[in-house]
C-alpha cells in the first residue's frame, strides 16, 4: 500500500453515476398527474438505498415509512387514519433525530406531502384509490397535458414532418389562434415533460412550429363559420386573451366586438414584446387570421369608467374583461423622478407604437431580473445605448428570465450585475440621471418563493455612471374601475372560477394577465379558449369546436438515441444593431429529423387506449 | 396488396391488415390474451410481439399493420423468451387456483400457458385480494384479473354505461367501478357483457347451481324448468355438440335425466307476451293522446335496469307486459299448477337464460303476482351445461324428448324473441292479425332483422302507418332515445335488447374468447322459425287454452294481476342483492 492514491473510478461507479444522469433526465420527463403518494413511496426507495446505515432513523426509518405507506396504497389491505398519524410522528422523530440530510431530508420530504396532499393520503385510506382530481389527467400526452391551451403537439409533430405546413397550422389553430406569437415566443411548457427526454432530449417542439409557420402558405384558411346567433359579445382588450376568445366565439356563430385602448390589437404581444422577439408583421399574420372570423374591432376606447362598464353590460349577450396587467410597480428609491427614469412598461409600450427613445450613445441602467428586464437591455443596446447594465439585486441563477433571454443579452453586451440592489439615483443640476448608485449583497436564508434572499453586505456602496435608468420590476392591474363598478377584484386580480367566470356577475368573465397577474402569452390564450367555450355554453348553446384534419400514423422507425436539433440565432454583434428577428429556423432536413424524434404518445401508451386527441372541445 | 414474409413464408394481404390477422392468413395464430379484434387493440399483454427485421424493439402483432417488404418472425428466440416471461408476468398477478375457477378449460390465459409449457410459477405471487359482494348477480374476482381493460372497452364503447375504470397507478393499477362506488349503486345494467368478453375468469355471474341441485334433492318439491330461445341455440356450444346437433329435444330429455319434473319452454310464454303487449300496443294507439309514445318492449331486463337508471323520463313509454321469463312464472303457481293439479307452495320454478340481468328481475319483489316468488331460480346457459357435464351427460348420445304436456308449445315467433327484431317481429305478426282477422305473410315484416345496431321500418297495416324502430347494444339504445328525446326521430314501437344481437349475443351465453356469437345463433333462431309449422303467436293452442280456460282476453283483469307490472316500482337492488 503507498502512503496516498489518486482515486481512480471504477466501471461500477461510472456505470451508476451514468444511470443517476439517466434517472435525472427521467425526473424531469415525469408523466404528469401522477398519484402523489405513490411517488413519494418511490422517491424513498431512492433515499433509502443513499443511506450509509450508521444510525437507527435513517436505517430503518425510512423503510418503515415506505412500509407504511405501501400498506396504505395496497389495494387488498384495510388502512386506517392511525396509519397516516404514524407515519406522521416517525417522519417528525427521523428529521429530528437523525444526524444528517441523507435521513432527516427524506423525512422532511414526507411531512411536505402530508402537508401539500393530505388528501390523496386519506383518499387511499378511506376509498382504497387516488382522489379524485388524478383520475382524467392521469398519464395523459404529457406535451399536451402541460399545455395550458391543450394543442395537439404529436399531431403537428407528424404533420411538420409530411411536410403539411398549413394543415399543422389549422391544428395548432384549434386550440391557439396565436400559431406563430407561440412559435416565436412561447415558453414552451410542453417540452419540459416531453417523453424523449427519458432516451436523450425533449423534442424541440417551438422549432418545429417555428418550422411550420415559417415554411405553410401566405394564407391558410380558418374553420367556416357556423351560423349567426345573433348573440353579441363584449370584449374588452385586444390583447392575447381578448383575441383568442373573440377568434372562437365569431367561429360559434357568435359576435365579438373587441374594444381596445390602444391605437392596436396585440396587447403585450404589441405594447410588451420587442420586434426582434415577435416581428410585428409576424404578429399581425396572426391577427389578421382571427379578424377574418368575423370579429368587430374598436381601437381607441378606453373602458375606464362605471358607466362604460355597465353599458357593456347591459348591452351585450356577455361580456370578457382581458385588460392585462399594464400598470408598472415604481423601484421606490431615492431620485426616481429625475429625467432619464423610465418604467419597462412606457418604454416598451411607446416602441410599441414605434415611438423610439433616444439612447443612441447613452449609458442605461436596468432595474430587475425577470425576461421583462431582458426585453428592455437588449432593446436598449438595439437603440443604440453605448453601455446596457442590468442590475439585480440577487444572483444570476434567481432570475426569473430564461436562461436564453439572459444569455441572449450577455451575449449582445449588455453587463449583468447580480448582487447589486439599487438604493438611490443621482441627477447633476439640471436634473438629468447622473448615477444609479447600488449596494453590493450577498444571499442568505431562502425566502417562502424558495429562492435565496439578498442582504446587504459588508462592502462599499458604488456608482454606477448612468444617463438613463429603467425600473422592470414588475407590473399591476389597473382594475380599480371594475372594483368600483361592483365586479369581484381580489388582490388587484379580477376573481374568477375555473370556468373565467367572473366570481358574483352572471355574463361577465375574465382571463388574461388580469386574473393571473404577468404571466405568459399562451396562459393568456388558454384562458380566452376556456371563456369562449364557457361564454358559449352560458349564451345557451354547445358549439363545438372540431378536428377537420388527419393525422399522420406513426411510422414504424426505431427510436434510438438522437441529438435535438437546437434554434441558432443571428451573431450577436449583428443582431444587437436592428430590430429583426433574431433566432434563425431549422433547416429541412434538421425540421424532418427531429420531428422524426417524437415519440408519438398519442399512439402508444395509454394514448393506445384512452385515445391520444381531443377530437373536439 | 403488401407482399411480406411470415416465418420465411411469402404472402401477400390487403393493405391496411394487422401482423396478427396477415399470420392468420398464413396459418399461424400469434397468441394473444388482450387482444380482440375491432373492441380492443391496446397492445397491452405483450404476449403477440413479435420479431421484424429491422427493428430493435419487438412489436404488437395486434395493432400493427403490416408493410410492403416485411420480414416478420413470430417464433424467434427473442420472441419466446419475451413471450413466455410476459405469460409468467401475467400469472404472477393471476390467482392461479384453476381447478375451483369457472373459466377452467375456457380460459385463453390457461390455454397460454400450457401451450407454452409453463410448469411452474418463476415469479413471487402479487394476486390483488377477492373483495366483492357475492349476493350481486355480478361478480368480480379481483384476484383473477389481468388488467386487459376489455371489461372497461365493451362498457365504454358498445354500452356506453362506463360502470368500469382503471384505478390505482403504476404496479397497483387495477379495474375498478366508476367513482369508487359500490358495484349495486354504479348503475350497471347487469347486460354480462364484460363477463362474456373477460379473456380469464375474473367477470362472472353469481352461481346458484346448487340451489338448484337442493331443489332438485328435496322430496317436497316439485321441480319446474324453463328455458328461453336463445339457449337452445347456444347450449350444446360448450356440452360437446355440433352446431347442427343442438336441437330443443335433446336439451329436454338432459334437464329430465338431470331430474327435473317437468320441462316447460318460455317460447310459449313469448308468445303470451306477443298476445299480451300486441294488445296493448292497439289499444294504446285507439287513444294516442293519452300515452307517452313510442311504446318501448318491456322484456329485456337489462334494458329495464337501463332506463330506470339512465331514462326515468321514458318509464311510462315501457309496455306494460312483463317478460317471458316473469309471465311464466306467475301462470306456473297459478295456473299451470291448476291445470297439473300441484301444489303451487310445493312448486321451485327454474328458468335457465341466455342472460344474468334476469337473475335480477326474477328477485324483484315487486314483479311477483302468483301470491309466491314467481321465478325461484334462474341459471346462465352457462350454468346449465354445467348441470349436464356434473352429470357425465353425454350430450351426443341423448335422444330427443317431447316437452311435457301443454306448456311445452310455441310458435316461431316466440322463437325469434332471442334475436335483436325478434320480439318486434312477432308482436307486428300478431297485432296484423289482430287488427285486420288476418294473418300476413311471415315473413311481412322481415325488414327488422339483422345485427344493425339501430333498425327502423314503417309498416301499413290497414291503413295505418306504423314506425318502428329496433335497437340492441346499449350505446345505440342511448343514442336512440337522445334522439327521440332530441325531437330528431318519431316512432310508435321501439324494441330495445340490452346485448348486442339480442338475448343470442347475451351476457349468459357460452363464451368464445375473442369471437362474437350472436349473428350466427340469431341466424339459426331464424331457420327454426322458417321450419316451424305454426309462427304466429295467436296461432299457439296452449296460448289459446290459457285465455279461454283461465285469463279470458288479453289485458283481461285477471292478465294485468299476473301479466303486467310497473317497472318504475321495481327496486333497482332487492335485498337478495345487497351485501
Amino acid at each position: 500500500m503507498s502512503r496516498l492514491e489518486f482515486k481512480k473510478k471504477d466501471q461500477a461507479q461510472k456505470e451508476v453515476e451514468r444511470l443517476y444522469q439517466d434517472l435525472e433526465r427521467r425526473v424531469v420527463a415525469s408523466p404528469p398527474s401522477q398519484c402523489p403518494v405513490d411517488m413519494t413511496s418511490s422517491f424513498l426507495k431512492l433515499c433509502q438505498a443513499q443511506s450509509c446505515g450508521k444510525c437507527v432513523p435513517c436505517r430503518v426509518g425510512v423503510g418503515q415509512m415506505i412500509n407504511i405507506i405501501e400498506d396504505i396504497l395496497d389495494l387488498s389491505r384495510e388502512s386506517s387514519i392511525e396509519d397516516l398519524i404514524l407515519l406522521e410522528r416517525t417522519a417528525e422523530s427521523i428529521r429530528n433525530s437523525s444526524d444528517c440530510a441523507i435521513g432527516s431530508e427524506s423525512a422532511e420530504m414526507v411531512l411536505k406531502g402530508m402537508k401539500s396532499f393530505r388528501e390523496d393520503y386519506i383518499s387511499h385510506i378511506e376509498k382504497n384509490r387516488c382522489s379524485d382530481h388524478l383520475r382524467d389527467t392521469r398519464h395523459s400526452i404529457p406535451c399536451i397535458a402541460k399545455c395550458p391551451a391543450e394543442v395537439d403537439i404529436p399531431g403537428y409533430m407528424a404533420l411538420v414532418r409530411s411536410g403539411r405546413y398549413d394543415d399543422a397550422v389549422r391544428l395548432i389553430r384549434k386550440d391557439n389562434p396565436f400559431p406563430t406569437v407561440c412559435a416565436l415566443i412561447c415558453e414552451h411548457p410542453c417540452e419540459s415533460h416531453c417523453r424523449r427526454n427519458m432516451i436523450d432530449a425533449p423534442l424541440n417542439i417551438r422549432g418545429l412550429k417555428m418550422f411550420a409557420v415559417d415554411h405553410c402558405s401566405d394564407e391558410v384558411p380558418i374553420p367556416r363559420r357556423m351560423p349567426n346567433t345573433g348573440k353579441r359579445v363584449a370584449i374588452v382588450g385586444g390583447g392575447p386573451s381578448g383575441l383568442t376568445a373573440a377568434f372562437y366565439l365569431a367561429l360559434m356563430g357568435h359576435n365579438p366586438t373587441v374594444f381596445e385602448k390602444r391605437k392596436q390589437l396585440g396587447g403585450m404581444l404589441r405594447y410588451g414584446i420587442p420586434s426582434y422577439r415577435l416581428p410585428r408583421k409576424r404578429l399581425e399574420w396572426d391577427i389578421r387570421a382571427i379578424l377574418k372570423a368575423g370579429v368587430e374591432v374598436k381601437l381607441n376606447v378606453n373602458i375606464d369608467d362605471e358607466e362604460s362598464i355597465r353599458k357593456l353590460v347591459d348591452g351585450y349577450d356577455a361580456v370578457y374583461v382581458a385588460i392585462g396587467a399594464h400598470n408598472y410597480k415604481m423601484i421606490g428609491i431615492e431620485g426616481e423622478e429625475s429625467n432619464g427614469v423610465y418604467s419597462a412598461v412606457d418604454m416598451l409600450r411607446a416602441i410599441g407604437d414605434n415611438h423610439m427613445p433616444d439612447f443612441k450613445g447613452k449609458r442605461v441602467a436596468v432595474v430587475g431580473g425577470g425576461n421583462v428586464s431582458m426585453d428592455v437591455a437588449r432593446t436598449a443596446m438595439r437603440l443604440g445605448a453605448s453601455h446596457v447594465d442590468i442590475v439585480y439585486r440577487r444572483r444570476k441563477a434567481d432570475m426569473t428570465a430564461m436562461s436564453e433571454e439572459i444569455e441572449g443579452a450577455i451575449a449582445e453586451g449588455c453587463r449583468l450585475l447580480e448582487l447589486r440592489t439599487p438604493v438611490r439615483i443621482e441627477s447633476d443640476p439640471e436634473g438629468n440621471v447622473s448615477a444609479l448608485v447600488i449596494k453590493p449583497q450577498k444571499v442568505g436564508e431562502f425566502d417562502d418563493s424558495g429562492r435565496p434572499r439578498s442582504f446587504p453586505a459588508d462592502k462599499e456602496e458604488q456608482r454606477l455612471l448612468c444617463d438613463v435608468v429603467v425600473g422592470a420590476i414588475g407590473q399591476e392591474i389597473d382594475s380599480d374601475v371594475f372594483e368600483k363598478a361592483g365586479v369581484s377584484v381580489l388582490w388587484k386580480k379580477l376573481n374568477t372560477d375555473s370556468s373565467m367566470s367572473v366570481i358574483g356577475t352572471p355574463g361577465m368573465f375574465a382571463g388574461g394577465d388580469s386574473v393571473t397577474g404577468p404571466s405568459t402569452a399562451v396562459n393568456a390564450i388558454a384562458q380566452g379558449k376556456v371563456a369562449a367555450a364557457n361564454i358559449d355554453n352560458y349564451l345557451g348553446y354547445n358549439h363545438e369546436i372540431e378536428l377537420d384534419i388527419d393525422i399522420p400514423e406513426p411510422l414504424l422507425e426505431n427510436k434510438r438515441p438522437c441529438g435535438r436539433s437546437e434554434l441558432t440565432s443571428r451573431y450577436p454583434d449583428e443582431r444587437n444593431r436592428d430590430f429583426d428577428g433574431f433566432e434563425n429556423g431549422l433547416l429541412l432536413e434538421e425540421a424532418v429529423q427531429e420531428a422524426g424524434r417524437c415519440l408519438r404518445c398519442d399512439c402508444n401508451s395509454l394514448g393506445a387506449f384512452r385515445g391520444g386527441r381531443q377530437v373536439k372541445w | 396488396m403488401v407482399n411480406l414474409r411470415i416465418n420465411g413464408i411469402a404472402l401477400s394481404v390487403q393493405e391496411g391488415t394487422t401482423i396478427m390477422n396477415a399470420a392468420h392468413s398464413a396459418g399461424i395464430d400469434i397468441p394473444h390474451l388482450c387482444y380482440w379484434e375491432g373492441l380492443n387493440e391496446i397492445g397491452a399483454c405483450r404476449i403477440c410481439v413479435v420479431e421484424v427485421a429491422g427493428m430493435d424493439k419487438l412489436l404488437s402483432a395486434c395493432n400493427t399493420e403490416v408493410k410492403e417488404g416485411m420480414e416478420i418472425l413470430t417464433n424467434s428466440p427473442r420472441v419466446r423468451l419475451s413471450r413466455k416471461t410476459n405469460v409468467q408476468l401475467i400469472l404472477s398477478e393471476h390467482d392461479c387456483q384453476c381447478a375451483t375457477c369457472t373459466r377452467s378449460g375456457n380460459c385463453a390465459l390457461q390455454t397460454i400457458a400450457k401451450n407454452l409449457g409453463i410448469a411452474n410459477p418463476i415469479y413471487k405471487d402479487i394476486t390483488e385480494k377477492f373483495r366483492w359482494n357475492r349476493h350481486f348477480p355480478l361478480i368480480r374476482n379481483s384476484s383473477k384479473c389481468i388488467k386487459c381493460m376489455r371489461c372497461i372497452q365493451v362498457c365504454d364503447d358498445i354500452q356506453d354505461l362506463h360502470v368500469w375504470e382503471m384505478v390505482g397507478t403504476a404496479q397497483r393499477t387495477s379495474v375498478g367501478v366508476r367513482n369508487g362506488v359500490r358495484m349495486d349503486e354504479a348503475r350497471c345494467s347487469l347486460c354480462g357483457q364484460c363477463i362474456t368478453h373477460c379473456p380469464v375468469g375474473a367477470l362472472r355471474e353469481r352461481n346458484d347451481m346448487d340451489e338448484v341441485l337442493d331443489a332438485l334433492a328435496d322430496p317436497d318439491k316439485i321441480t319446474m324448468v324453463q328455458f328461453a330461445p336463445a339457449v337452445r341455440v347456444a347450449w350444446g356450444e360448450k356440452a360437446g355438440l355440433h352446431r347442427v346437433e343442438q336441437t330443443t329435444g335433446k336439451l329436454v330429455a338432459a334437464l329430465k335425466q338431470i331430474g327435473f319434473d317437468y320441462v316447460f319452454d318460455t317460447v310459449y310464454s313469448a308468445d303470451m307476451t306477443i298476445m299480451e303487449e300486441g294488445s296493448e300496443l292497439i289499444k294504446r294507439m285507439g287513444d294516442k293522446e293519452k300515452y307517452s309514445w313510442p311504446m318501448f318492449t318491456s322484456c329485456c331486463s337489462g334494458w329495464l335496469r337501463f332506463v330506470k337508471s339512465e331514462f326515468p323520463c321514458f318509464l311510462p313509454n315501457l309496455s306494460t307486459a312483463k317478460s317471458p321469463q316473469q309471465m311464466f312464472g306467475a301462470l306456473a303457481k297459478t295456473y299451470m299448477a291448476e291445470k297439473l293439479g300441484i301444489d303451487p307452495a310445493r312448486i321451485v320454478s327454474v328458468s335457465l337464460m341466455p342472460c344474468t340481468a334476469k337473475k335480477y328481475e326474477a328477485d324483484v319483489e315487486q314483479v311477483n303476482g302468483s301470491g309466491f316468488k314467481d321465478v325461484d331460480i334462474v341459471l346462465t346457459t352457462r350454468e346449465l351445461d354445467n348441470l349436464i357435464l356434473a352429470d357425465g351427460i353425454n350430450a351426443g348420445e341423448l335422444k330427443e324428448m317431447p316437452f311435457d304436456s301443454f306448456f311445452g308449445e310455441g310458435t316461431g315467433a316466440g322463437v325469434i324473441f332471442g334475436a335483436t327484431g325478434g320480439v318486434m317481429e312477432a308482436a307486428l305478426r300478431s297485432a296484423y292479425f289482430l287488427i285486420t282477422k288476418e294473418n300476413p305473410p311471415a315473413d311481412a315484416f322481415k325488414n327488422v332483422r339483422g345485427m344493425n345496431g339501430w333498425k327502423e321500418a314503417t309498416f301499413t297495416v290497414a291503413g295505418t302507418h306504423m314506425k318502428v324502430a329496433v335497437a340492441n347494444g346499449l350505446g345505440n339504445a342511448r343514442r336512440l332515445l337522445n334522439a327521440i328525446k332530441a325531437g330528431a326521430v318519431e316512432y310508435d314501437f321501439v324494441e330495445i335488447m340490452a346485448c348486442p344481437g339480442g338475448c343470442a349475443g347475451g351476457g349468459g351465453q357460452p363464451i368464445h374468447d375473442g369471437r362474437e356469437m350472436a349473428e350466427i345463433r340469431g341466424g339459426e333462431l331464424y331457420n327454426i322459425d322458417s321450419t316451424l309449422p305454426r309462427r304466429f303467436s295467436h296461432e299457439n293452442p296452449t296460448v289459446q287454452l290459457t285465455y279461454r280456460e283461465y285469463l279470458g282476453e288479453p289485458l283481461s283483469r285477471r292478465a294485468h294481476q299476473l301479466l303486467h307490472t310497473e317497472v318504475e316500482g321495481w327496486d333497482l337492488t332487492p335485498e337478495t342483492m345487497k351485501q
